[in-house]
């Protein structure tokens, strides 16, 4: 579904060029789960933002369900496959647009039809009334926020979603729900994910396979399995597991 | 009607929007200096659409027996001027003078600057250079001293007038549309539009101009008044409005000549343009409240 072939993504030029991310390759299945981990800064979430056009300095190949992806152009095609969720839902809604404007102009940009049937459907989808439809973002909690933002995300029936620390700005008990929900979505719709998470335990709960970052460079791949047994190889990826040993109450909390 | 209004769960499209136009009111109504300042506009509007009715006089009525009669004279309220016509009808027919350009000048100076602004401040690169430093042409002029210049060349008259003022004012509308886009642009909920496939003409008109409005329109409120004094002033410069046309800047400069023996003609019309001046002021201080979305907007 998603190939990443030796991504290299950079900010600034000159003197003050920085190399936020070198030589990454990964590859997700259709339908996969897969994760990627690591400190502020490693990099993890400028993937994200470079495969979707956000970060514009990248270099490398990306090709999504086998089409290449190129480095300042995205069609049409693209945005209908592939969506993401933001980290700050309360960053990531526009303040002066209801939720009802916010899901309506997103389908009526990827073309659907019956927008006044969907928008209750898609609030359906993620856990939200009818009530909710013409509420304000300033209306609403953090957990129903990226809820909307979800349900935005889905709005044009993508099959590949990026997830960039969904759950990080939200309280501990909305983060189970929402990663319940996000789980639930998956199965549903068949989704493909990928997941950018400092939070092992959150991504232990979603994911199959992840791939551990550390400034710009991914050293290791590990499987959801090896990841419960403590089997990592590289030093990091250990001191990373052995520091999220308090974050597995999240992860207990979560199921 | 009320509890319809405000209702928890509007069931359409109309009534969420009917709904918050409701609610802004009633954070509106809160602001009692805001509610003096709509009532002296609304009555500004309503003196210039009635002006023929409610009128004493014919503002153009000369009467030189009658001339530079004090205030309480029997048939003129606020007296007359140095021809003998009615101060109280000129400023009542003034008024619609008053509310032409200031409607005008409203209408183009902060559209202008908006889209200049959040063009400049989307675009970034070639663009935002060429229509910054355009606008810091602009903004380098004095400003009466630009309009005066404009009058001159296109001549004296309240359209030119308006023109002139509205060049003038545009830049710091400009200036301000760019700083709030420049904040706007790197948000998530911009690069969320971005991702959807939305083209840079609707994130500009759809997404960043609501951002700006609000304080564009509480910027323009507080302008007002230093409109109307520009206004007034090319009227009192004889750059303006042209007599026997009243104008109130015309009026007071008019009344300049008799300002010690005879102060109520050059000071009935000031007091006019204080008053709404003042009301313009009031009004944009209110909406402040009820539009910035810093305060979240109605709750």
């Amino acid at each position: 579904m998603l190939e990443v072939d030796g991504m290299n993504v950079w900010f600034g030029a000159g003197a003050t060029h920085v190399d936020a991310v070198q030589g990454a390759s990964f590859f997700v299945g259709r339908g996969e789960s897969f994760g990627l981990v690591g400190e502020s800064g490693s990099g993890k979430s400028t993937i994200l933002r470079a495969i979707t056009g956000l970060a514009p300095g990248w270099s490398g190949r990306v090709e999504v369900d086998g089409k290449p992806v190129y480095r300042d152009r995205r069609d049409r095609a693209f945005h209908k496959r592939v969506q993401m969720v933001f980290q700050d839902p309360y960053a990531s809604l526009h303040p002066r647009h209801s939720v009802d404007r916010v899901l309506s102009e997103t389908l009526r940009l990827h073309g659907m039809d019956a927008i006044d049937r969907r928008v209750p459907q898609l609030l359906e989808d993620v856990g939200l009334g009818p009530k909710f439809r013409f509420r304000y973002p300033h209306q609403l909690s953090g957990g129903q926020r990226q809820r909307v933002a979800i349900a935005r995300a889905l709005a044009g029936e993508p099959e590949l979603l990026l997830l960039d620390e969904p759950t990080s700005a939200l309280d501990v008990s909305v983060q189970a729900e929402i990663l319940n929900l996000l789980a639930d979505l998956r199965g549903e719709r068949g989704l493909t994910y990928v997941m950018v998470s400092h939070d092992l335990a959150v991504v232990g709960h979603l994911c199959q396979r992840l791939a551990v970052m550390q400034s710009g460079r991914i050293v290791e791949m590990l499987d959801v399995e090896q990841l419960r047994r403590g089997r990592a190889e590289h030093p990091y990826s250990r001191a990373l597991i052995a520091a999220s040993v308090s974050g597995g109450r999240t992860a207990r909390a979560a199921e | 009607m009320r509890a319809w209004l405000l209702s928890d769960a509007p069931a359409s499209r109309r009534q969420a929007r009917l709904g918050r136009l409701y609610a802004g009111w009633l954070t509106f109504r809160g602001n009692t200096l805001a509610m003096v300042g709509l009532a002296i506009l609304a009555a500004l509007v309503l003196c210039a659409a009635a002006a023929p009715w409610i009128a004493p006089q014919d503002p153009y009525a000369q009467d030189l027996a009658m001339r530079l009669k004090p205030i309480g004279t029997p048939g003129h309220l606020l007296g007359t001027d140095s021809l003998g016509r009615d101060i109280l009808s000129r400023l009542i027919w003034g008024s619609r003078t008053t509310l032409y350009i200031v409607t005008l000048v409203a209408l183009i100076a902060p559209v202008v600057g908006l889209l200049v602004g959040t063009v400049a401040g989307y675009a970034g690169g070639v663009w935002d250079a060429v229509l910054m430093r355009i606008t810091d042409i602009f903004l380098a002029f004095p400003r009466l001293v630009l309009a005066l210049a404009f009058v001159a060349a296109l001549g004296a008259g309240i359209e030119n007038a308006v023109l002139a003022i509205s060049l003038t004012a545009w830049p710091p509308y400009a200036r301000m549309a760019r700083a709030e886009t420049l904040t706007i642009r790197n948000s998530d909920f911009i690069s969320a539009i971005r991702l959807q496939g939305a083209g840079p003409v609707r994130i500009i008109t759809q997404h960043i101009w609501p951002l700006c409005l609000s304080s564009l329109i509480v910027r323009v409120t507080l302008d007002m008044a230093g409109i109307i004094l520009a206004a007034a002033g090319l009227g009192f410069l004889g750059l303006g409005a042209q007599p026997p046309s009243p104008e109130w800047g015309a009026m007071i400069s008019e009344g300049r000549r008799f300002i010690l023996d005879h102060w109520w003609v050059a000071t009935v019309p000031g007091l006019a343009i204080f008053t709404v001046s003042l009301a313009f002021n009031l009004l944009g201080d209110g909406l402040r409240d009820v539009l910035d979305p810093k305060s979240g907007g109605s709750k």
